[in-house]
């Protein structure tokens, strides 16, 4: 039903969405979070500002203590605090998908014939925004400070990517907690109890070894571990194979136990 | 005429609350059903099962011919729906909104673009098109929710208290919205609290109190099945008062009131005693300056139909 004539109030309707579109509604709605975004730029306030406080505060006030002088210090935390910026930053989209709950926005959304995962969909495609702000301050502030990677600029895109797309996975835990909650306010608590324990019991700060036995066990198979090898060895060099099919692994689960979940949370909420 | 709305038997528990108890609906296409009740009688509920929001427990419903629980991508496509809960986004322009919803069913952008110009000039928002909805008065947010609930050309309309905190004037202009939409032949559901609304543009009304549809019919048959009428005459001369008392006693039955600027009225069965208040009157000299038989209010209406069934259930207080 494509007519080259251009619309008129009489025209008839152009050929309606199914969901077979989920890819295009699931972008429709990504822009609308682009958008407003872009309308409150504060609401990337806390992914700008995030990586430059830990920075600081850990270069300059564990770097002395665990690795002599804060330079040799840097180098190793970019890695990690680059992986803790982004699982931070993923807290955020629970949050959000509350707030549109409440306000009613995805009522209309559900009365649409659309794909029902689109606006899940859409709203995890939109917090790449908030992740590659997140990186892009935290590799030029640490630049400035002195860090430089060994690897090249392939390998640096690589680390990010790789990162960018676990968080993607990592956000649909988010996306379900979300869901189920009542409020916003109680989708921070809960994300954060779920989001410090994997980022401070990981390689992120400290080398696994220095580390208690039992929390070396902890620490050796925590799914950030793996991403923060993978990303410490794209962009400092090091076994990069191993960690990556690790991190891709964990990746694939998350999404195969919390896509249905999501799913599932979303068709029931009320 | 087919029905662009049918419910059978429609049943829904929040916990142990019946929120819907056994609810029939129909709407002939090009109607307006309203549907009116108190708060928590279950109207919101009712329609959000209708627009595939909820499922219901029990019962069946069709929209624009197709089953809401089976086919309710189906009835997506033919529905439009505002209401409080579904909402624009606040943070988006009103143009943004449409277009939006536009490209969400499938618009090509150009043609998206082209829907939202018209609706936004159709509501008088082709000016605040620019702006934030969260800038737009009462009255241009509810008009912005009506658009972005018709960029589908909906069949059907569900509107969930579309007025509810709205000023007289950006009320009269969503009843004259709704008019046309149904002069276009959209079928639309109301619910509303307010009577003069169902009033004004209902064909049909349905009442509901705790999950139940306790009366139906159009406004006229409700004011002529609940509570008498009244006839009321007053006398220009107020001196007459007596003599009006006198003959309405007379001629009904029943013993009249007078008010204080000396209308009496008296409960009548039907508007048949007027002629026989009249000859009276004349004969004995007095002349009146007002002499009519009322219809119950709807308000007196729905609190007759409401007000009776409050034995206060548990689902009543709750819902």
């Amino acid at each position: 039903m494509t007519t080259m004539t251009p619309p008129r109030p009489t025209a008839p309707l152009p050929t309606r969405a199914t969901s077979g579109n989920a890819l295009q509604q699931a972008l429709t709605l990504a822009w609308r979070n682009v958008v407003k975004t872009r309308r409150q730029p504060e609401a990337l306030m806390d992914v700008s500002l995030q990586p430059i406080i830990f920075t600081v505060l850990f270069v300059f006030v564990f770097g002395g203590a665990i690795a002599g002088d804060w330079r040799t210090y840097l180098t190793y935390l970019v890695p990690g605090i680059l992986v803790q910026t982004l699982m931070f930053a993923t807290g955020g989209i629970g949050v959000a998908l509350n707030n549109d709950i409440t306000k009613g926005v995805f009522d209309r959304f559900r009365s649409l014939p659309i794909a029902r995962s689109a606006p899940l969909i859409g709203a995890v495609f939109a917090d790449v925004v908030r992740y590659l702000t997140a990186t892009v301050v935290l590799l030029a502030f640490t630049f400035a400070l002195g860090f430089r990677t060994t690897q090249g600029l392939p390998a640096v895109v690589l680390a990010v990517a790789v990162g960018i797309g676990f968080a993607m996975c990592l956000s649909w835990v988010f996306v379900w907690i979300g869901l189920k909650v009542r409020s916003a306010g109680a989708v921070q608590g809960v994300g954060f109890l779920a989001t410090f324990p994997l980022t401070f019991g990981s390689t992120a700060l400290v080398q696994a070894d220095t580390l208690p036995g039992w929390l070396q066990a902890f620490t050796k198979n925590n799914p950030v571990t793996h991403l923060i090898d993978t990303v410490r060895g794209l962009l400092l060099g090091g076994p990069v194979a191993e960690p990556l099919a690790w991190t891709a692994g964990w990746g694939a689960l998350l999404l195969v136990v919390f896509v249905p979940l999501a799913m599932r949370a979303y068709r029931r909420r009320v | 005429m087919e029905n662009n709305i049918e419910a059978e038997g429609l049943v829904l528990h929040y916990g142990s609350t019946r929120a819907l108890d056994g609810v029939d609906l129909s709407a002939p296409a090009g109607t307006v059903l309203g549907v009116l009740g108190p708060n928590g009688a279950g109207k919101t509920t009712a329609v959000r099962v209708l627009a595939t929001l909820l499922r219901a427990d029990a019962g069946t419903a069709r929209v624009a011919g197709h089953d809401v629980a089976r086919e309710p991508q189906a009835v997506r496509e033919q529905i439009g729906l505002t209401g409080q809960y579904a909402s624009v986004d606040e943070d988006l322009t009103g143009r943004q909104n449409l277009v939006m919803i536009g490209r969400l069913l499938g618009f090509s952008r150009p043609e998206a673009h082209a829907r939202a110009t018209d609706l936004l000039a159709r509501f008088s928002l082709t000016d605040a098109g620019g702006r934030p909805a969260k800038t737009y008065s009462g009255g241009m947010r509810r008009r912005l929710d009506l658009a972005a609930s018709l960029v589908n050309r909906p069949k059907v309309l569900f509107l969930d208290e579309p007025t509810t905190g709205l000023d007289p004037r950006s009320r009269n202009e969503v009843w004259d919205t709704v008019r046309g939409l149904v002069d276009d032949g959209t079928t639309v559901l109301l619910t509303t609290q307010y009577l003069e609304e169902a009033d004004e543009l209902a064909d049909d009304i349905v009442v509901f109190d705790a999950g139940k549809v306790v009366a139906r019919g159009t406004s006229d048959e409700l004011k002529h099945r609940t509570g008498a009428q009244t006839l009321t005459a007053r006398p220009r001369d107020r001196r007459d008062s007596p003599v009006v008392l006198q003959v309405l006693e007379q001629v009904t039955g029943a013993v009249p009131t007078t008010d204080g600027r000396g209308t009496s009225s008296v409960p009548v069965p039907s508007e048949a005693l007027l002629g026989a208040v009249l000859d009276q009157l004349t004969v004995r000299g007095v002349a009146v300056s007002e002499l009519a038989v009322r219809l119950p209010s709807l308000d007196d209406v729905f609190f007759a139909l409401t007000g009776s069934s409050t034995t206060p259930t548990p689902e009543a207080s709750l819902a």
